[in-house]
């Protein structure tokens, strides 16, 4: 809502010092937030003045256009008090006209300059203003000419255009709709500074007739209120006026034709829209009902609108020709030929227009009011005012009819406890204050503890106790609510899995990884991307009906598109040795269940509970991690080393180790990883089941230039929910054996398809209990060993509880170990 | 070894008069003295103090002597080779110590060689926030409450006092899922949380939810499709706005440093009444809206308008109020008995100005020089 300053002032008397930023910050305390003070001509510096054209003498050019050779009279203005000389491009004005000029020295919005300047053969000294110019308008049409009288040659034309007026760009909060008029924003200035007001809509209005436009409302709820009038004799060529004009722009609308702009002037001061019809174009009487379903009308934007039965619609013999309360329609539209005006002023159903506006997809001032909901009484008022500047300004005169169908609802009465102010808010609230507050601002207040409060006709938005408490609250002051620091009860702390997740991200930083946070909008490209099979569930993803970008419609099933493309972004940017993780929730679907719309008077019952949370899909916390380049920086100590395979799996490993969980991994064949170097991460759950985390492993290469990523990037996803759930709360703390450790090395030559997890597995099973631990020290193959086959190398601790181990133990450990490696896996000792 | 001399041949016997066990001494203190390494002073050690070195052999000698000869000539012998041991250890820890010193002046490195053998890992700064914030509520004794991403509908909106015909729904952006009639959306605001932990907790309530959320802005340095709210809902008896405001006052503190207070704005929201908006003070120039003018006039006391808080003194955090009662009944709690109060506010915009951050984009972009400038706690 804009309003100008001066406008305001017109409804309430403000004390004279109070400055335009003051008024806006108490409004802003009252809640009628700024957003933005404008200064009209704040950015032009003068010398901009009044001047009236002598001579003017078109100059036809060769490039076809003809300008315009004038003299101007700017009276002392120039310093000279000679005719001032200057080249226009216009030709909508003649000589004798007062018009605007700027002189040399002047500034026009934008920092545009005016000097004198040779063109057409002339000395230009000074430019004939536009209003667009002037930052006034759109009008670049013509210049812009000033009504006979406006001033003398040489006047100061800052005044004579009003660009001295200050406008206030207020936020209008949803339940503020009487705030949308300047009739509500000067009550609100009159309640900051205890002002008188007077009420625009205050005025003596003639008596409904039966002389009046016949109307008839079928639907009463959706329409409770309609007034008419008319008037004939009407001038349609008769022009704005100057300042209503300039208000309606000030205000952020743009002046039409009077008809139309004197109706819109109206609701910005009153706040009650209104509709004219050119009266000749209608039928018969107005008739206010519902559509019938599928019915046609065009409105005055143009569209031509398939109407609901829902929808309320004007009509007359003809059919429709209103969307009630939204927009007109075409057929009765008022034109440069209306002489008679029909003038509408109707109260409608909030809901009603919401749903209308909502369903055509159309947003009117008009609608942004009716579906806040405007005061019901004043439709008298609006009517009588649009009456008067018809009459005023377009030569028109009142018909004596005066229709009045329906009546306004009465408001509905609220009780409240005189200290419930006090009791919510916190603030010494003492009653005579509460109903001196609700007085303030319009209501009726009956009765002293529990109070009787019959909220003003223009406040529809308070109907509940609590309502009241806010208005008291906010004309007490919110910055006289203590502070006070709630004693909660003895909590809890932080859930065991939320200390886990913690664990996860600083455990993985500790490892050098980077955490990032990626969007989780994905398209069906990016699977393609991962090469995922058609049948692969992670293709199926939740839809949203309104992405913001029609490549990336689904809520992702895997974080990995969005960690590939921040590895693509960062080396775009220079960074190439990467590990990246990212912890977030992926979306995957349930079929077909709908989520209920419950009930909210009440609480909803078991049943509903367990149906809403059934429908939502199935959220669990991933992980992921993506390598890229070099894990370990060459430098003075050495070479580095690339990221590979076994970094990602690695990191999968420290994650579960931090959490106590012991994973198994085997090779697996998964999209998008390569087929030769992945590991499928697994765990087994309490029940003793093995069962699938994710995935580690090197990226296929076709992966890797899908999403421009260098060769042999690495990456993991896992499901970090089930980690989490399997994490040891409690442990076990060892007990260590003090005796001397006995160390062993065995080397064994396998088939190249055994893994050495596995190996390593058998080597500590066959060296029985006295076996403390089992390390992979060294890889061989070549020649030596033959094709197909590989050499492990294992370092193997033994360690008695109570004893130190003779040579004789250890060795029949060994040697335990290494027969059931051979009678397993065929391996042979290498010697 | 010794013992009786058995193959006593009485013509080796060396004279072991003092002057020639002086003498033998002498040599051999003056040999370690001009030992010059360790090595030289092994061979010294050999010469004058091994068994076949004068002394060595004289004190074997010594039991040839006729009995009244033994004692004198022993005593003479064995302070002889007494002084030359001393010397001898003398001067070895002497050389030791020579030694290490040219090994550990050998040994010296540049310990300015740069130590960027692993890139640095770091956390999210967002997820940082996010921790803090719990902490200095979960030191209140508040615990911290979660819920999904993707919300149903009637708990984003209509629990919420946010019915299908309300005209704030189309003030928050929604991301709607398909089929429409599942209605299911990406919840625009952390508060569904509230209504499921007053549907799943019985009060006093004290709880903080921070989280990621989703509306349907484009995004920009200022907007964003994504970005994340903290949630806080307190119910219990008794419950004011002075709580409220008490609780955030301490937020802001706890936040943002000693004397960071908060002002509140009348305000609408549909889950709240009375709503406030809550504005932080400026905590650049600490409410002034100026700060001092760069160093380019030398410091002369001018100063300029904040750019933290556009010289307004005061920034946007957040939004606030009293749980409007029929959010408490559509969630079965008693109106009556309990009051509560909530507030949200942006993670995101906490960190743009507490650290400086001047495009919102940069959380999401995922450069890794960006969160490694935060490190692994915030
Ligand atoms: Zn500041």
């Amino acid at each position: 809502m804009k309003a100008p300053v001066s406008w305001i002032k017109e409804y309430v008397d403000l004390p004279a010092d109070v400055t335009t930023d003051e008024l806006a910050h108490r409004l802003t305390a009252l809640g009628l937030k700024l957003e933005a003070i404008e200064r009209a001509g704040g950015d032009i510096t003068g010398p901009l003045v009044v001047g009236r054209v002598l001579t003017m003498e078109p100059e036809p050019q060769k490039n076809g256009k003809t300008i315009n050779w004038c003299t101007v009279d700017v009276g002392s203005a120039n310093g000279t008090g000679e005719p001032q000389g200057i080249v226009c491009g216009a030709h909508n004005f003649a000589p004798g006209d007062l018009v605007v000029v700027v002189l040399p020295g002047g500034v026009l919005p934008g920092g545009f300059e005016i000097s004198e300047r040779k063109t057409y053969g002339h000395v230009s000294a000074g430019m004939i203003c536009s209003a667009r110019e002037l930052g006034l308008g759109d009008d670049h049409a013509g210049i812009i000419v000033l009504p006979a009288g406006a001033g003398q040659p040489g006047d100061d034309a800052f005044d004579v255009l009003g660009l001295r007026e200050e406008v206030i760009e207020f936020e209008i909060n949803p339940d503020r709709a009487y705030a949308l008029s300047l009739r509500g924003v000067a009550r609100e200035a009159a309640l900051a500074y205890d002002a008188p007001y007077v009420d625009p809509a205050a005025r003596v209005t003639p008596e409904p007739n039966d002389q009046g436009y016949p109307v008839i409302i079928d639907d009463p709820t959706g329409c409770p209120v309609f007034v008419a009038r008319t008037v004939s004799g009407f001038d349609p060529s008769a022009p704005t006026p100057d300042w209503m004009a300039r208000r309606l722009q000030q205000a952020g609308m743009r002046p039409i034709s009077l008809g139309v702009d004197v109706t819109n002037y109206v609701m910005l001061e009153l706040g009650h829209p209104i509709h004219g019809y050119d009266a000749d174009r209608l039928a018969g009487p107005i008739r206010v009902r519902r559509a019938t379903e599928g019915e046609r009308l065009t409105t005055l934007d143009g569209a031509r609108r398939v109407l609901s039965a829902e929808d309320l619609v004007v009509t007359d013999d003809s059919g429709p020709i209103g969307l009630g309360g939204v927009m007109g329609g075409e057929t009765t539209e008022m034109s440069e030929a209306t002489t008679r005006i029909l003038v509408e002023v109707a109260s409608w159903d909030p809901v009603s227009m919401f749903r209308t506006g909502k369903r055509h997809k159309l947003t009117s001032e008009a609608g942004k009011r009716n579906e806040r909901g405007v005061d019901p009484t004043i439709p008298e008022a609006a009517a009588d005012r649009v009456v008067e500047l018809l009459v005023a300004h377009g030569g028109a005169t009142a018909d004596p009819g005066v229709t009045k169908v329906g009546e306004a609802p009465a408001t509905p009465a609220i009780q409240i406890a005189a200290d419930l102010p006090a009791r919510v808010t916190g603030m010494p609230i003492e009653p005579a204050t509460v109903i001196s507050c609700l007085e303030a601002i319009g209501c009726n207040v009956d009765g002293e503890e529990h109070l009787v409060v019959v909220p003003p006709p223009w406040r529809r938005d308070l109907t509940d106790p609590f309502d009241l408490v806010e208005e008291v609250a906010r004309i007490v002051g919110y910055d006289q609510v203590p502070s006070v620091v709630p004693v909660a009860p003895a909590g809890r702390g932080l859930t065991q899995g939320q200390l886990l997740r913690r664990r996860v991200g600083r455990t993985l930083a500790g490892d050098g990884f980077v955490e990032v946070l990626t969007f989780p909008f994905v398209g069906s490209e990016a699977f393609d991307a991962l090469g995922l099979d058609a049948g692969d569930p992670r293709r199926t993803a939740l839809r949203l009906a309104n992405p913001l970008s029609a490549e990336a419609p689904l809520m992702t099933t895997t974080l990995l598109p969005g960690l590939l493309e921040t590895v693509a972004r960062n080396l775009g940017r220079g960074t190439t040795d990467l590990a990246l993780f990212e912890i977030a929730t992926v979306t995957l679907p349930n079929v077909g269940v709908a989520a209920p719309i419950l009930p909210v008077d009440r609480r909803p019952t078991d049943g509903e509970w367990d149906d809403l949370q059934k429908a939502l899909p199935d959220q669990p916390l991933h992980l992921a991690l993506a390598l890229a380049g070099d894990r370990e920086l060459s430098g003075w100590w050495g070479p580095g080393r690339a990221a590979t395979w076994s970094d990602a799996v690695a990191g999968v490993r420290d994650v579960a180790a931090a959490l106590g969980v012991t994973v198994d991994v085997r090779a697996a064949h998964q999209a998008p990883w390569h087929p030769g170097r992945c590991a499928e991460i697994t765990v087994t759950d309490g029940m003793g089941a093995q069962r699938a985390l994710g995935y580690a492993g090197e990226l296929h290469p076709r992966v890797c230039k899908a999403f421009g990523v260098p060769a042999r990037t690495a990456v993991a996803e896992i499901d970090l929910s089930a980690l989490l759930d399997l994490a040891v709360e409690v442990v076990p703390a060892p007990s260590l054996s003090s005796y001397p450790v006995a160390k062993e090395d065995v080397a064994l030559v396998v088939d190249e398809s055994v893994p050495a997890e596995t190996l390593a597995r058998t080597l500590r099973e066959g060296a029985g209990e006295l076996c403390e631990s089992v390390r992979l020290f060294d890889v061989y193959t070549g020649e030596q060993i033959g094709a197909g086959r590989k050499s492990l190398a294992f370092a193997l601790r033994f360690r008695a509880p109570d004893r130190t181990l003779t040579e004789a133990e250890t060795a029949a450990a060994r040697n335990a170990a290494v027969a059931l490696a051979a009678e397993r896996h065929g391996a042979e000792q290498r010697t | 070894m010794s013992g009786p001399n058995s193959s006593y041949d009485p013509v080796q016997v060396t004279p072991l008069g003092e002057e020639q066990v002086f003498a033998m001494r002498d040599a051999a203190l003056a040999a370690i003295a001009a030992a010059a390494d360790l090595d030289e002073l092994k061979r010294v050690r050999t010469e004058h103090a091994g068994d076949r070195s004068p002394l060595g052999l004289a004190n074997r000698e010594i039991g040839a002597l006729p009995p009244q000869a033994r004692k004198e000539a022993g005593l003479r012998v064995g302070q002889a080779r007494g002084a030359v041991n001393q010397a001898l250890a003398a001067r070895s820890e002497e050389l030791e110590a020579e030694a290490e010193d040219r090994m550990l002046a050998e040994e010296t490195v540049d310990v300015t060689l740069p130590w960027d053998r692993m890139p640095r890992g770091a956390r999210h700064p967002i997820t940082m926030m996010s921790d803090r914030i719990a902490d200095i509520f979960v030191a209140m004794g508040w615990e911290v409450a979660e819920g999904p991403l993707v919300e149903a509908e009637w708990l984003n909106f209509d629990a919420l006092n946010l019915g299908a015909d309300h005209p704030a729904r189309t003030m928050q952006d929604t991301f709607w899922t398909e089929p429409a009639e599942n209605h299911v959306v990406l919840r625009t605001h952390t508060s569904p949380v509230q209504a499921r932990t007053m549907l799943t907790r019985e009060p006093p309530i004290y709880v903080v939810c921070p989280g990621r959320v989703f509306r349907t802005d484009e995004y920009d340095a200022t907007h964003s499709p994504m970005f994340h709210q903290v949630e806080g809902l307190v119910v219990d008896e008794g419950i004011t706005m002075a709580h409220l405001k008490g609780s955030l006052d301490h937020f802001a503190q706890a936040v943002f440093g000693e004397g960071i207070t908060t002002r509140f704005r009348p305000s609408y929201f549909p889950f709240t009444e009375p709503s406030a908006e809550v504005d932080l003070v400026c905590f650049v120039c600490r409410g002034t809206g100026e700060v001092p003018a760069p160093d380019a006039d030398g410091g002369t006391g001018q100063s300029v308008t904040c750019r933290t808080c556009r010289g307004e003194g005061w920034i946007e955090w957040g939004g606030c109020g009293v749980v409007n009662p029929s959010v408490l009944v559509a969630c079965g709690v008693d109106p009556d008995r309990y009051t509560g109060f909530a507030f949200g506010m942006g993670i995101d915009r906490t960190l743009m100005f507490r650290h400086g951050v001047e495009d919102l984009r940069s959380f999401f972009e995922g450069d890794v020089r960006f969160s490694r400038a935060f490190g692994t706690e915030i």
